[in-house]
């Protein structure tokens, strides 16, 4: 029988959730990392057991960890993020260009192929490589030479937030950073392309339609249809039906189309969640009810889906990687909030059930699930 | 012989009590000292200040024979109190938190 493992990161540590394939009774390991920033802690595909996590403070910088044995056991792996060659500028806040500079990792995405590779993506934004399972890290340096003088933070820093890998063609990558946009790789991060076709950002931009300069929140794809990727942009959730080349908005009946999170369904590649938020200034759900929002037609016709959520005075967040699924038969979702609540549904968004209510604010869940 | 005191987390992350002792010959400066902490315990590097810019993290200070010495220029000598062992360098996590 299969069990669930939820990887939790959070703004005073990481937890461990466990469960069987039932996913009623939850044991909880943790705070790892005790009291400092966990952006990100995700497994690898190849090696379940092999698990990465990303702390980063502004009193000891970037601190990488690696367990082999699943999270009971962590070693320290390599923390230098050097990037290649010149360095170069990008735009700051005041409109002035800057130096690059390392701050920390968002996001580590193991390889799916590979037990010793895992890339990891970068504020100032930047992706690495690492072939000796997080030992050393190389900037695929490409990717910068994508106008990225024209790249600036968002308000979260300019970082280079999450990372897809098609599974059927593993040298084709999609890398997603704020506020630049999307970008794509053939060749295994060599070359670069800017996939912003189609998005449209009026609010945020002087030119709507510029090439690179978009504030995107979050992309994902279904392993089975890598050529479709959905998008929750700063506003509006967009959909591409050529990997990216062309967007165009399926935001629909969504009472807001702001939000930071997507993910699709395990088992059903047209079926995709999104958490609406108010507004870019009002970070927290419209009415104060939690909802979360599910199509089963890609984007054409959303469902609120509340069942077991708050639905009055609730003004948490989620953030951009803390919506998760499982590939259990019964998808189950999960996400977390900035108020430290875990939600988990079962059967799709149906019903939702409360899987921890005061954890520190969550920044990223990922989910495994173990034969 | 020269003491330096290490903030929590550090202690945690190289597996180390409050107090480390490093043997130096002769008189070396705060970043040769670094050097020397980094050499013995390379899980610290990139904790203490940045690996490329060698900067100092922002909210670390260096303290020692009751003065905050975070903003001598590397190249500066350490304290002979230091250096003999009479006084420890202390790593502090600064104050911050409202």
């Amino acid at each position: 029988m299969s069990n669930v493992r939820v990887l939790v990161g959070t703004r005073k540590g990481a937890f461990i959730f466990t469960s069987d394939f039932r996913r009623e009774k939850w044991d909880i390991k943790g705070p790892l990392f005790a009291g400092l920033e966990i952006y990100h802690i995700k497994g690898s595909s190849v090696d379940p057991q092999r698990i990465y996590a990303s702390q980063a403070s502004d009193w000891f910088g970037q601190v990488s960890h690696r367990s082999s044995d699943g999270g009971f056991s962590w070693e320290t792996i390599g923390n230098k993020f050097d990037y290649e060659g010149k360095v170069g500028t990008h735009q700051d806040f005041s409109g002035d260009q800057i130096p690059w500079k390392f701050r920390r990792i968002w996001a580590f995405e193991p390889s799916p192929t590979e037990k010793d590779t895992v890339f990891a993506g970068a504020e100032d934004a930047a992706l690495f490589k690492s072939t000796d399972g997080g030992m050393t890290w190389q900037e695929l340096p490409g990717l910068r030479e994508i106008h990225s003088n024209m790249w600036m933070p968002g308000a979260g820093g300019m970082g280079l937030h999450t990372i897809l890998i098609n599974p059927k063609n593993p040298d084709q990558m999609f890398v997603a950073i704020s506020a630049a946009g999307v970008f794509r790789t053939n060749d295994g991060g060599q070359t670069w392309s800017g996939i912003n076709h189609g998005l449209k950002s009026e609010y945020e931009l002087p030119n709507p339609e510029a090439e690179v300069g978009h504030c995107v929140h979050s992309i994902t794809m279904h392993p089975s249809n890598p050529n479709v990727l959905f998008m929750q942009k700063h506003w509006d959730v967009m959909r591409s039906d050529n990997a990216g080349d062309d967007w165009y908005e399926v935001s629909d009946n969504l009472p807001s189309d702001f939000g930071f999170p997507i993910a699709v369904h395990a088992h059903e590649p047209e079926t995709i969640y999104v958490i609406p938020i108010k507004s870019d200034l009002e970070h927290y759900p419209p009415e104060g009810k939690l909802r979360v929002y599910r199509s089963r037609t890609g984007g054409y016709g959303w469902k609120e889906l509340n069942e077991g959520l708050p639905q009055k005075d609730c003004y948490v967040n989620i953030l951009r990687s803390a919506l998760a699924v499982d590939t259990l038969d019964s998808c189950g979702v999960y996400f977390g909030t900035t108020g430290g609540q875990l939600y988990m549904s079962p059967d799709s968004g149906e019903t939702w059930q409360t899987v921890a209510q005061n954890l520190p604010s969550v920044l990223s869940v990922e989910v495994q699930v173990l034969q | 012989m020269i003491r330096v005191i290490l903030p929590t987390y550090l202690q945690r992350l190289a597996n180390v009590g409050r107090e480390v002792q490093l043997e130096v010959d002769g008189d070396i400066t705060f970043l040769e000292l670094l050097d020397v902490i980094e050499e013995k315990y390379p899980m610290l590097k990139g904790t203490i200040r940045d690996h490329v810019t060698k900067e100092r993290r922002a909210y670390l200070r260096f303290f020692s024979c009751g003065q905050d010495l975070s903003h001598l220029a590397p190249e500066t000598l350490l304290p002979r109190e230091v250096l003999i062992g009479k006084e420890p360098f202390r790593i502090v996590g600064a104050m911050s938190g409202g």
